[in-house]
């Protein structure tokens, strides 16, 4: 019994631990986030609350400029509706990582903090996720990210813009940290993250879809990708997925 | 004014909240039909590269600077997971560059 809750202290704790470099990176955009809030009108107090409650970088500057213009709740649902649909497709895949006996509250508690990040290190857990790796994650990343607007907000441009433009691209280095390291051992993976490349970069040429918002974009590229490489290359069993997970 | 954008910020709040939780409380078994967990388990990789090439070389004031951090980016994920290293080493080489040109 003692050894059992040392042992969730210590999956807690590398749960803060991979929370904190995404910490970082989410004060820095949420910081400009506030920017953008400030510019809208809002509050420190309700910046604070737009990004304790939402957790959605794109899903918060379409919501702003929404408040911006003065759209309709309805129109505004439905535009957090489309940003944000990609959450439905990672809460899909993150379904399949919990354990049978995971107790139901578990899945209502982690929905609330799905974000791009932290569904990334969700997948890389190996093996079924642990609740309480999670929950380490959103301790050190929640509260930065609400943080950072609210100093957006305050502070305004405090920041040089070298610094601003430096902070810009950490998002994204993030990304590559999760995608690129299964390449290694998976060859179907690396094939996958090659194409998503070509393809993405293609789809801002091409006449229909590079019209499309950045987020159906990416909805619908991960819809043709996904299916086509499960057509092509369905993962064997359940021991190959965790170990391409790795 | 300050009232309804309290009101626009709780419309936001439960929509995003609704659609990852909706998923997450319906699909409580594990899926066996081979091309669903497959389509699942590509998602991740697919999603994530979308989201960051080609946003990355647009993401700064020049695109060389996107194209050195993403240059800089793949190689250290190659040699690092450790997500701290690679979005700093995205960052630095970003500030570096904007001194240097």
């Amino acid at each position: 019994m003692d050894n059992q809750r040392k042992n969730i202290r210590k999956i807690f704790i590398k749960g803060m631990r991979d929370g904190a470099p995404i910490g970082l990176g989410y004060f820095a955009v949420s910081f400009s986030i506030g920017i953008t809030a400030r510019n809208v009108g809002l509050t420190a107090l309700q910046g604070f609350f737009l990004s304790l409650l939402n957790n959605a970088s794109a899903g918060e500057v379409a919501g702003l400029s929404s408040i911006a213009a003065g759209t309709s709740l309805f129109t505004l649902a439905a535009v957090m509706l489309v940003t944000n649909a990609r959450y439905l497709l990672m809460s899909c895949a993150l379904s399949q990582k919990f354990s049978p006996n995971a107790p139901f509250f578990h899945r209502l508690l982690i929905a609330f903090d799905i974000t791009d990040e932290i569904f990334g290190i969700g997948i890389a857990y190996p093996g079924w996720l642990e609740p309480m790796y999670m929950y380490g994650a959103f301790l050190t990343t929640i509260p930065m990210w609400a943080l950072g607007t609210v100093l957006g907000i305050v502070f305004g441009n405090i920041l040089p813009q070298v610094l601003v433009n430096a902070l810009s691209v950490a998002i994204y280095g993030m990304f590559l940290a999760v995608v690129i390291p299964p390449c290694r051992k998976n060859k179907v993976i690396s094939g996958v993250v090659i194409l998503s490349l070509l393809l993405s970069y293609l789809s801002k040429y091409i006449p229909f879809i590079s019209n499309a918002s950045e987020s159906v974009r990416v909805i619908v590229l991960t819809l043709i990708i996904s299916s086509a490489a499960a057509l092509l290359f369905p993962v064997k069993d359940s021991a190959e997925g965790e170990d391409a997970n790795e | 004014m300050s009232k309804s954008i309290y009101a626009y910020i709780f419309v936001m709040a439960v929509v995003s909240y609704l659609i990852r939780v909706f998923p997450l409380a319906v699909i409580r078994k594990p899926i066996t039909n081979k091309f669903v967990k497959s389509f699942l388990f590509y998602i991740p990789y697919v999603t994530l590269t979308v989201m960051t090439f080609p946003s990355i070389i647009y993401a700064t004031d020049s695109i060389s600077g996107g194209i050195a951090a993403f240059a800089v980016g793949v190689l250290l994920a190659v040699f690092t997971r450790n997500l701290f290293v690679v979005a700093s080493g995205c960052c630095i080489t970003v500030l570096l560059l904007s001194f240097i040109l």
